[in-house]
């Protein structure tokens, strides 16, 4: 059964650029995470549906339009924290509502709900395009490369910023880059699980592997598998069982996260670890 | 040979004169204790040194070049903060965190340091489950990995227990008898500081004393006006408090 599924070209899609997807989330949301910025990548989706919604109004293919939307708000919420000295909770939820709200209006004035929009909010991966699997390949392995190149810079911002301004690292510029990766894998992972659940590709791999109390490659690793398993097997259930993707691969990585926790009240990873 | 030189430095924060106009300089393999209360601007003064703040008057030069002109001198400082700020749960490990510091990937040379300052067997443990003490000799590690020429060291052992800030002051002496590394160290120990330091800096925002430890500590008096003059500062702050 499992190799049937497999032969079929959307499915084989799906399967590819949900692995891109999940690996770019998990090495992208592992940054966002030690910022405390858990909800940024919600907020650059919600803001997105304004953009998505713009896109169908005007005819223009909705996801160009949330690139473009997701990565000036990404732009604009970080000025106004450095700027406003707002907390970045804060920031998150007026940068998340208004990216609604703009949505919802712009959706009322095209003449409603249409199954496109639906598709944007839970995710359609099984009818990803051979043409957007290049694209999200293509992202994917640009933002990795990024990331390899400036990997010393960007961890050790993210670690101390004082002590890495010290060292000559510009983190300030290294801060705008990370939204700026951020506000790309947002638009490139909706496909995926749509705008509702995308926040949980970001942080619940990354919370469930900083149990496991690794150091940072390796924790990075134990992301990477726990989201490329949760997505391949999610994608392989809903076929089987004809549920939505989306809903199964969150459900999985949930589950992965509470069978961590439950090891962990054990301190079997404690013991491992000592 | 200067190898930081300090001129007329005056830091406010508006109307608040933090730092008042303050001079001096440091030799190559001096050993210099900068001690002074709570509130003296010891950590302001750190934070210009280090390119931090840049919104001060006089001018600060290190090797000769004064650093508003360039960066380029933090290459070769090593800095150690009173108390690193990370995430308890951050997952890194000490091998980790002293690779950060580096410029070029050079295994060898990090088992080097971690065995300098005693600490190579914790390499593969996650440094937010050291000890306070275990946690400064990482960040000392991280310091020196690039082989500074100076190492700046801001109340390092805050909060650390007696042996291991026993411990931490021979890895200082070590690093600037034997490795010629000038030393520049903020501190509330007096004791420590007359023991270690050759040089000492009495500051409280404005320059009380600078020079040869022994002619502050040997000489009563002069502490004794320090003390004085640092306890008035104290009340006076309480009071505008």
């Amino acid at each position: 059964m499992t190799l049937e599924v497999l032969s079929f070209g959307f499915m084989q899609r799906a399967i590819i650029s949900g692995i891109a997807i999940a690996l770019l989330c998990s090495v992208v949301g592992l940054f966002l995470v030690l910022r405390r910025y858990s909800l940024f990548g919600d907020a650059i989706a919600h803001s997105s549906f304004g953009g998505i919604a713009a896109g169908l109004l005007v005819g223009v293919y909705p996801l160009w339009t949330a690139y473009i939307v997701s990565l000036a708000s990404a732009v604009i919420i970080t000025k106004i924290r450095q700027k406003f000295d707002i907390s970045g909770e804060a920031a998150v939820a007026v940068l998340l509502s208004s990216g609604i709200a703009v949505g919802l209006i712009l959706i009322s004035i095209s003449g409603g709900f249409t199954v496109d929009i639906f598709s944007f909010l839970f995710g359609s991966i099984l009818l990803v395009s051979t043409e957007n699997t290049i694209l999200i390949l293509s992202l994917t392995g640009s933002i990795l490369i990024v990331i390899l190149l400036l990997y010393r810079n960007l961890i050790y911002s993210t670690f101390n910023e004082e002590q890495a301004k010290v060292s000559g690292i510009p983190v300030e510029k290294i801060n705008y880059l990370i939204v700026f990766l951020a506000g790309i894998t947002v638009v490139t992972s909706i496909q995926l699980v749509g705008i509702l659940l995308i926040s949980a590709l970001f942080v619940i791999p990354n919370v469930t592997a900083i149990m496991y109390r690794r150091g940072f490659k390796q924790t990075v690793l134990v992301s990477i598998s726990f989201a490329v398993f949760s997505v391949i097997t999610g994608i392989i259930l809903s076929y089987v069982f004809d549920i939505t993707p989306s809903g199964a691969i969150v459900l999985l990585l949930i589950a992965i996260f509470a069978a961590t926790l439950g090891i962990k009240s054990t301190g079997l990873i404690a013991k491992l670890t000592a | 040979m200067n190898v930081v030189d300090i001129q007329n430095l005056n830091v406010s924060y508006g109307d608040t004169k933090v730092i008042d106009d303050i001079s001096f300089s440091v030799n190559q393999n001096d050993f210099l204790g900068i001690i002074g209360p709570n509130g003296a601007g010891k950590t302001t003064l750190f934070a210009c040194m280090l390119g931090i703040i840049e919104n001060y008057k006089g001018e600060i030069h290190f090797f000769g070049k004064n650093i508003r002109k360039s960066k380029k001198y933090l290459k070769d400082i090593g800095y150690v903060p009173q108390k690193p700020v990370f995430e308890k749960n951050f997952p890194i490990t000490v091998r980790e965190v002293v690779r950060m510091g580096m410029r070029n990937n050079d295994e060898k040379r990090i088992d080097k340091v971690l065995q300098q300052v005693w600490i190579h067997e914790l390499d593969h443990r996650r440094i937010g489950e050291l000890s306070v003490g275990q946690q400064q000799r990482v960040f000392i590690a991280k310091a020196l990995i690039d082989n500074p020429k100076i190492l700046i060291l801001d109340e390092p052992v805050t909060g650390v227990d007696t042996q291991s800030t026993e411990i931490f002051y021979s890895i200082l002496r070590e690093l600037n008898e034997h490795q010629n590394i000038t030393i520049i160290w903020s501190s509330h120990d007096l004791d420590a500081v007359n023991r270690l330091a050759n040089k000492v800096a009495c500051l409280n925002k404005t320059l009380f004393f600078h020079g040869i430890s022994d002619d502050f500590f040997k000489n009563p008096e002069l502490q004794k006006q320090y003390s004085e003059s640092s306890m008035q500062e104290h009340m006076h702050h309480r009071i505008e408090k």
